[in-house]
């Protein structure tokens, strides 16, 4: 039996996942089956460090187990072709020197490389997440596969589709060009966000390990904080995952249930997280080059830093909704603007920027457009209307907890005797 | 997104379905069989059973006392589920391709049966976050 995998091991083993990979792909070239022989030596190492404790150089460790798999693998494919492969023979030849390398100056770019690789437009969104986790976050398949609760062989598939289909697309393993980096930097802030999103659970069952995601999320987005310190987005998207998590203990209740931000017990909230993420902010926004993280990082930071829900800086976090609107064409930034307008002028004006909203396909048929117009109808005073609202959003959430949460916001009006 | 496609069918479709000729029912079993490993291999397979025949299903109550009370005796028309998926896929459209994908399969004679799939969301434990 294997022991139970030490913490310090764990996150050993994570850290030096990027740079083991970027090790072996440099020295073979092919990702695909480098990402494999990288993954079988993060299970050798898990079943035997704990026993035999931790090698002295234990990213030297890896990437030698790994390079003995990638010469089986490369030997077994040479045979099953019946041609020589001069690779093959040079790796066997001196494995061990020449496979210990010391931490060369490449290997920070490494994870960065790998990132925009995992995270490349060739691929959907849920395959460069688990690519992500896998390849540069040292998470197993089975691991992913219960983060999201599907099988582990159907998270396998979707892993090896993901691999074939950057094989087909011939991406290559180096940075990309100055001009491509900034978009694809875009890519691969987008995929830590979705996996910060994904982790940010309220469901009881399996919290624990979706809490995980989360802060896989907050773990990549502050190594890609790190290699790239002087880009403000990366900063912002930091902050964000931090000042957003720092409410997590606060958001649900023992049951599971969603307590909405202004009846949250503030007292709950992690402020060690909160005064990192206004310090990343605080040095970000003055570089000039403000974006839609920062911008939403600075809306999360004004509801963290009010003590009480009735000493929310509405005008600001309004004037911010306004700035980010400019700047993205998401319906949810003008949704939650709409909410920043009520909250400063009055209900009556959210309802009538309401009113242009639902014309917007995209919102049309969205749960959070009727949970929102409930919440301002109650506010007016429109109960009637607002028990309707309530339960149409109901009707369309994805949510279990949430929809719990907008039945209980009906019932409660509706036995007020409204 | 988790999506759960079911195929249901009536106590008369059922009894059609047990006259289907050897080769109509092989044909069928094939599609499904290449259809599950389909699914797989796409990497959005989350589970699918089959269902067993409607005979024997019975719907159940509890007494005042707890105690179960049966009831098999269904009309001609009551609708059976047969068997189901559950997907977890980008989007709905994708979800609806799938469904499209297991409603042709296979009939009698060798024509696309065009079996009515219900398509519904699975409803997650989480909220997306409120930004």
């Amino acid at each position: 039996m294997t022991q139970p995998l030490s913490l310090e091991i764990a996150q050993l083993l994570r850290e030096l996942a990027p740079h083991a990979l970027g090790a072996v792909i440099r020295r073979f070239h092919e990702f695909a089956p480098a990402e494999d022989a990288v993954q079988e030596a993060l299970i050798a190492a898990a079943t035997q460090w704990p026993q035999a404790g931790i090698p002295e150089n234990p990213r030297g460790w890896l990437i030698q187990v790994a390079t003995r798999r990638m010469t089986d693998y490369i030997r077994s494919e040479s045979a099953r072709r019946q041609r020589e492969n001069e690779m093959a023979m040079e790796a066997t030849r001196t494995p061990e020197a020449s496979a210990i390398e010391s931490a060369s100056e490449s290997d920070e770019d490494d994870t960065l490389v790998l990132l925009f690789m995992c995270c490349h437009p060739a691929l959907t969104p849920s395959s460069a997440i688990a690519l992500t986790l896998r390849a540069v976050g040292g998470l197993n398949t089975a691991e992913i596969a219960s983060a999201f609760l599907v099988p582990e062989a159907t998270m396998a598939q979707r892993i090896s589709r993901a691999k074939q289909t950057i094989k087909s697309s011939g991406i290559p393993f180096q940075m990309p060009s100055l001009e491509e980096r900034a978009q694809r930097l875009r890519a691969v802030l987008h995929a830590l966000y979705l996996i910060f999103n994904e982790g940010y659970t309220t469901s009881a069952g399996p919290q624990l390990r979706r809490a995980d995601l989360s802060h896989e999320a907050i773990r990549l987005a502050r190594i890609v904080h790190n290699l790239q310190p002087g880009d403000p987005e990366i900063a912002g998207l930091l902050a964000l995952m931090l000042l957003t998590d720092a409410r997590r203990a606060a958001r649900t209740n023992a049951d599971g249930e969603l307590i909405p931000l202004e009846r949250q017990d503030r007292s709950l909230w992690d402020q060690q997280q909160i005064a990192e993420g206004v310090a990343l902010l605080s040095a970000a926004l003055p570089k000039g080059s403000v974006g839609p993280y920062q911008l939403q990082a600075a809306i999360a930071a004004v509801h963290d830093e009010a003590a009480r829900p009735e000493v929310t800086d509405w005008p600001q976090i309004l004037a911010l909704y306004e700035l980010l609107r400019r700047m993205s064409d998401n319906p949810m930034v003008a949704l939650n603007h709409a909410i920043a307008a009520a909250m400063v002028h009055g209900p009556g004006k959210g309802l009538e920027l309401l009113d242009a909203l639902q014309k917007d396909p995209r919102l049309a048929h969205h749960h959070r457009l009727d949970a929102v117009r409930a919440h301002l109808l109650e506010r007016a005073g429109d109960h009637q209307n607002a028990v309707e609202h309530y339960r149409a959003a109901a009707e369309k959430t994805g949510s279990l907890p949430e929809r719990n949460y907008l039945l209980a916001q009906a019932a409660r009006l509706a036995r007020d005797g409204t | 997104m988790k999506y759960i496609l079911m195929m249901n069918a009536s106590s008369a479709d059922w009894n059609s379905y047990a006259k289907w000729s050897k080769d109509d029912l092989a044909a069928n079993v094939a599609f499904m069989r290449n259809f599950n490993k389909e699914l797989k291999e796409e990497g959005v397979l989350v589970a699918t059973e089959g269902l067993g025949w409607p005979a024997k299903a019975k719907i159940v109550r509890a007494a005042a006392d707890g105690t179960p009370v049966t009831d098999g005796v269904f009309p001609e028309s009551k609708e059976f589920l047969a068997g189901y998926w559950i997907i977890d896929v980008e989007n709905a459209e994708q979800a609806y391709k799938i469904a499209a994908r297991v409603s042709g399969a296979p009939g009698p004679g060798g024509h696309g049966g065009n079996i009515p799939i219900e398509v519904r969301e699975v409803l997650s434990g989480f909220a997306d976050l409120n930004l």
